[in-house]
C-alpha cells in the first residue's frame, strides 16, 4: 500500500513496526514496571547514571535491540540503510548523548512512553526535539550538506 | 538471569524488531521525515502513531495492576515541572537526531545492519552521556 502523494512512504510497515514498539514498551512496563526509554537504559547499562533499573536488565534490553533487528533482517532478506560518514556519525552521536542525558530521554522514553500517558514534560520534550530536528535538516539542506551515503 | 532481565531482553528484541520493520534503522527514512519542508516522508509518523496508540491503552491497564508481573513496584517518572535543562537537552537531541538521522534505539539496533557506522554513533553517544554524568557528579 502506498500513500497518495507520498510514493516512497511505507505506512503499513511503519504502523506494524510502531505496534511492535508499543508492545515492547508494554512488556517492559507491565512485566518489569519500567519505562522503555532507550537513552536512559543505555546510560544505565554503561554505568552512566540513568534509572535505578538493575544493570542485568539494562544490558538484556540493550542486547535485545540488535537481536530483534537481526530477526527482521533475516525475515526480509536484508534491510536498506544509508548512513552518514564516520565523522558525521561521531558528531551526531555526541550531540545525541549530551542532549538525551540533559533532556532525560529520547524518542522512546518521551515520544512513545511519555506522550502516551500525557506527561507534560514528555510532550514538551517531544515537540522540542521534533522542531529542532526539522530545523536541522532544513538548514543542512539549505546549505547543500548531503550527509547520507 | 532473573525474570526481569528476561522480560527486558524480550522487550528489547521486540523493540528492535519494530524499529527495523518500521524503517527506523535507515537514517534516510528518519531524515526523510525530518525533511518537513522538502521531500517529506511521513512513515515515521505511522511508527510513532502505532506505538503511542498501543501505549495509550496500556497506561489504562497499568493502574489496575497492584504491581508489575515480575517486580515489587512500578518505577514511573513523577516530575511535572518544565525546566531549561529538559527543553535545552531535548533541543540538542533534536539537532543530533537531524544531523545523522539516528536516535539511541535505532543506533543500537543498527549495530547488526551497519556495524561500523552504528558503533561509532553509539560510542560517541555514550561519551556524550558520560560527559554530562561526570560534570554533574562534580557539581
Amino acid at each position: 500500500m502506498t500513500l497518495p502523494g507520498f510514493p516512497d512512504a511505507a505506512p503499513l510497515a511503519g504502523l506494524a513496526g510502531g505496534v511492535l514498539i508499543g508492545l515492547a514498551a508494554a512488556i517492559m512496563l507491565l512485566g518489569a514496571g519500567r519505562i522503555a526509554g532507550v537513552s536512559g537504559i543505555a546510560a544505565r547499562a554503561a554505568g552512566l547514571g540513568g534509572s535505578g533499573m538493575e544493570r542485568s536488565s539494562a544490558w538484556a534490553f540493550v542486547i535485545g535491540l540488535p537481536l530483534g533487528a537481526l530477526v527482521i533482517m533475516a525475515a526480509l532478506g536484508g534491510i536498506e540503510a544509508s548512513f552518514a560518514s564516520p565523522l558525521v556519525l561521531a558528531i551526531a552521536g555526541l550531540v545525541v548523548g549530551v542532549g538525551t542525558k540533559l533532556g532525560s530521554g529520547c524518542t522512546s522514553g518521551h515520544g512513545v512512553c511519555g506522550m502516551s500517558r500525557f506527561s507534560a514534560r514528555s510532550i514538551v520534550a517531544t515537540l522540542t526535539f521534533m522542531a529542532t530536528g526539522f530545523a536541522t535538516v532544513a538548514a543542512m539542506n539549505a546549505a547543500g550538506l548531503e550527509v547520507l551515503r | 538471569m532473573n525474570a526481569r532481565a528476561i522480560v527486558s531482553l524480550l522487550s528489547g528484541a521486540v523493540f528492535g524488531a519494530g524499529l527495523a520493520l518500521g524503517g527506523m534503522t535507515n537514517p534516510a527514512r528518519v531524515r526523510g521525515f525530518l525533511d518537513l519542508f522538502g521531500d517529506w516522508d511521513p512513515t515515521l509518523a505511522f511508527v510513532m502513531g502505532g506505538a503511542v496508540l498501543v501505549m495509550v491503552v496500556v497506561w489504562r491497564i497499568q493502574p489496575r495492576l497492584a504491581h508489575p508481573v515480575f517486580a515489587q513496584a512500578f518505577a514511573i517518572p513523577t516530575r511535572k515541572d518544565l525546566d531549561v535543562r529538559l527543553i535545552g537537552g531535548a533541543a540538542l537531541f533534536g539537532i543530533g537526531w537531524g544531523i545523522a538521522g539516528l536516535c539511541p534505539g535505532p543506533g543500537i539496533a543498527a549495530l547488526v545492519i551497519e556495524p561500523l557506522g552504528a558503533a561509532i554513533f553509539v560510542a560517541t553517544m555514550l561519551a556524550g552521556m558520560g560527559f554530562v554524568h561526570l560534570a554533574e557528579r562534580k557539581s
